[in-house]
Order: C-alpha cells, then structure tokens, then sequence
C-alpha cells in the first residue's frame, strides 16, 4: 500500500495518478492503433477530450442540482477544485451523452468506435486496481496463504494484484496487434466485456469488503453475471448478423 | 483474439454463464463480506480510529465517546494559509449545526507547530469548537497526515464517510457533507 509518493516534498496521491497514467497509455494506444478499425486518431482523441470535459463539467453540475442552497449561500464554490464537490455516476452520464452525441456529428461507426476505444477501457482495467492497491481500497478477506499480503491489520489476499492480474491477461488477449482483418465488428469490445465480466464474477470471492445481498449472495457477482449475459448475447447477434449477411 | 466456429463458441458460452453461477454460490461459502465498518483505519469508509486529546484549557475529548454525532475532524497548524482560509466557514457552520449535535474537533499537529501560536490563532479567529493539541504527533501519525489541513468527515457510527486533503474547503463543500451526515444519521 503506497497511498502518496513525496516528490520534492509535495505529497502525490497515488491512486489517481495511476489512473490519469492509464487513461494517457490507454488514450495513445488507442490513436496508435486507430487505423486498423479504418477510423481517423485526431476524430478519436477529441471524442475522448470531449467526454473527459463534459465528464467534469457534469460531475459539478450534477452535484450543484443535488445540493442548490449550499451553492447559493457560497456561489464561489461553483468553481472550487474540491474533489468532493464532484458527483462522478452524474459526470460518467453526462460524459457518456457527450460521447454519443459527439460520435454522432462525426458519423463514427458505433461498433468499430468501441473496438478502437477497447485498449483504453483494458488499460483502465489494469490501472483500477493497482490504484486500490496503492490506497488499501478494495482488499481481500482475510487468508493464510504464502502470498497472503499485511493490509488493514490481518493477513489478507491481494485481491487488487489478483485483479490486475486477470485484467492484464485480458489486455494481452486483445492486444490491438492481435486482431484479425476479417473480425466482425464490435467483436474485440464484446470479448472485452464478456472477460473482464468473467473476471469481476471470479475474483468477487477472494473479496474482504464485498457488498452481500440477500442469501449471502455478492451484488457484484450478481452484477457482473447479467454484464457477461449481455455480452455473449451481443456477441452471439453480431456473429448471427454475419452468418445471415453471408 | 479468437474466432470460434458456432458450435464451440454456443459451448463456451453455456460454460461460462453456468459456471458462472456455480462461482456465485461458492461466493456465498465463502467469507468477505463488508467488514471495513470494524477496522480502524483513517480511509473513507472505515472506522474512524479512536484517540483522546486535551483542549489548551484542559478539557479532554474523546473520539468513541462522541458516537452518535457527526463529526468533523480537522488537522491543522497555525502557519498553514488554507488552514485560515477555511477555519471562519468551519465556525459558521458549526453554530449552525451545534444544536444538531454537529461537532468539529480541531486537532492542532502541535508537534509541528507553535502551542502558542495555535492558542493564539483560535482565539483570534474566535473559534468555540474544540481545538486539540496534539502535543506528540499521536493522532497526526493514527490519521497518516500527509497533507494538512486534512479533514475527515464521520457519521453516526463513528464510520468516515470523506477525506477530504489540503485546503481550503469550499463552504458548499462543508454543508452538504454535514448535512448528509445528519441525514444518514437520522
């Protein structure tokens, strides 16, 4: 667990600077590659910039919308760099919209658009729980194996490690080099979402800090069940699609 | 990436999704539900470690005893300017959710700073909460303060529902986590 770094005596927080470290890496592979799903990087990047903007501008405004009399009796707060003064599920929706609504003015192909974003999505994968790890957030339960690791007073399973792990495996399989001519689109960002699901449903259960719902069961197992039912029925369209075209 | 013939891939899928839901009931087996509430730990969404600091006018305060109140502790020192900044927004607000059992528990790193000058800098800003000297960096080290001010916000429970590193915190900031506190609490 390495919550900050000092650097030159400024305490650097490290869990988000993993995660900015991954967007970039993400973000350049992305435009790197961009030229295999026939799509232009510049077009991509700005779709990226312009949901990372509409992203913080939303968080604020959707916070703002939650709590007015607190902006009213202190309207400089409206531009305060507070993190907390954040709403990030109000900031991942409006970022979202931005991004369909942006990738609709550039006529940009939706499936093929995921498949040329999915390196990022897999880097952010990787960058998640190394950034828990560094912070102490999402640890395992309790366990006495060799590779058990000391977190929160107890011997526990690196679950973050475990995470990252599973996710690297997966950013391997779909390593953009890998990927056929003859793919059917959206087929790469499927595969993504059907591993990383299977995934999130694995590794759930060497959690310590999972939420339980009734019968014992884990939420985000649950959860992530329906996303890797989602994913292979999606899959299991766009292959039928082809098979019909053919 | 791979590219299956449909037999295989109807097979793999099957496989994934029941083994899927055999991996959901091994998860019911198997310990690790939430448990952060139970450990101390100066993180969002764990126990707030417990301590017991004195006032300059000896009056003792400590934290378990409180349970039951929000709480808002603040790390601070006298020679850090976003601790000024936001100390006046911080009584503001504590005279406005004291009969609410709101407290703010002001603990002074003493050990890097000034007792004399922190006694003066409360007086000065005419604050009525209670400021804590922390004398041996006992709290200061507990809380892991990497930054100052640090603040952490606490329920009811005595669980910390915010971090919030450096300052000065916005007075929007301050209200709505008071006011959520006082709204889990009830």
């Amino acid at each position: 667990m390495l919550p900050f770094l000092n650097v030159f005596g400024l305490a650097l927080p490290m869990a988000p600077f993993i995660i900015l470290l991954g967007i970039w890496f993400g973000l350049t592979l992305t435009e790197k590659h961009a030229h295999r799903h026939k799509l232009n990087p510049d077009v991509l990047y700005n779709l990226a910039f312009t949901a990372l903007i509409a992203g913080v501008l939303g968080a604020r405004l959707s916070y703002v919308i939650q709590f007015p009399d607190a902006f009213i009796s202190d309207p400089s707060s409206l531009i305060s760099i507070n993190f907390g003064l954040f709403d990030p599920i109000g900031g991942m929706v409006v970022g979202l919209l931005a991004a369909i609504i942006y990738g609709q003015r550039k006529e940009l192909p939706f499936w093929a658009t995921l498949d040329a974003f999915t390196p990022l999505f897999a880097i952010l994968m990787v960058a998640i729980p190394l950034a828990n790890l560094a912070s102490g957030f999402a640890y395992g339960s309790e366990s006495e194996l060799p590779w058990a690791i000391d977190l929160w007073s107890a011997n526990r399973h690196p679950a973050q490690v475990y995470e990252a792990l599973g996710a690297i495996g997966i950013l391997w399989f779909l390593w953009p080099t890998k990927i056929h001519a003859k793919r059917i689109s959206g087929a790469i960002f499927l595969q993504f979402v059907i591993l990383s699901g299977f995934a999130r449903l694995f590794f759930e259960v060497f959690r310590g800090d999972s939420l339980i719902t009734v019968y014992n069961l884990r939420t985000a197992q649950i959860i992530a069940w329906l996303i890797l039912v989602i994913g292979i029925w999606g899959y299991s369209q766009i292959t039928n699609k082809r098979i019909e075209k053919k | 990436m791979i590219n299956l013939s449909a037999k295989k891939r109807q097979f793999l899928s099957v496989f994934l999704l029941v083994f899927g839901l055999v991996w959901i009931g091994v998860g019911t087996q198997l310990p690790g539900g939430t448990s952060s509430k139970g450990i101390p730990a100066p993180q969002e969404g764990f126990k707030a470690p417990d301590f017991t600091l004195s006032t300059p006018e000896g009056d003792s305060y400590t934290l378990s005893e409180l349970e039951g109140r929000p709480i808002l502790i603040n790390l601070w020192a006298s020679w850090c300017g976003p601790c000024r900044q936001e100390m006046p927004a911080m009584q503001k607000l504590y005279e406005e959710y004291e009969d609410d059992g709101f407290i703010v528990l002001a603990v002074n790193t003493t050990q890097q700073d000034n007792y004399e000058a922190a006694v003066g800098f409360a007086n000065e800003l005419g604050l009525t909460f209670p400021i804590l000297m922390d004398i041996d960096g006992y709290v200061s080290d507990l809380y892991q303060l990497r930054a100052t001010p640090t603040s952490f916000f606490v329920d009811t429970e005595g669980i910390i529902q915010e971090v919030v590193l450096g300052g000065p915190m916005a007075e929007a900031l301050l209200v709505t986590q008071v006011e959520n506190l006082l709204k889990e609490g009830n």
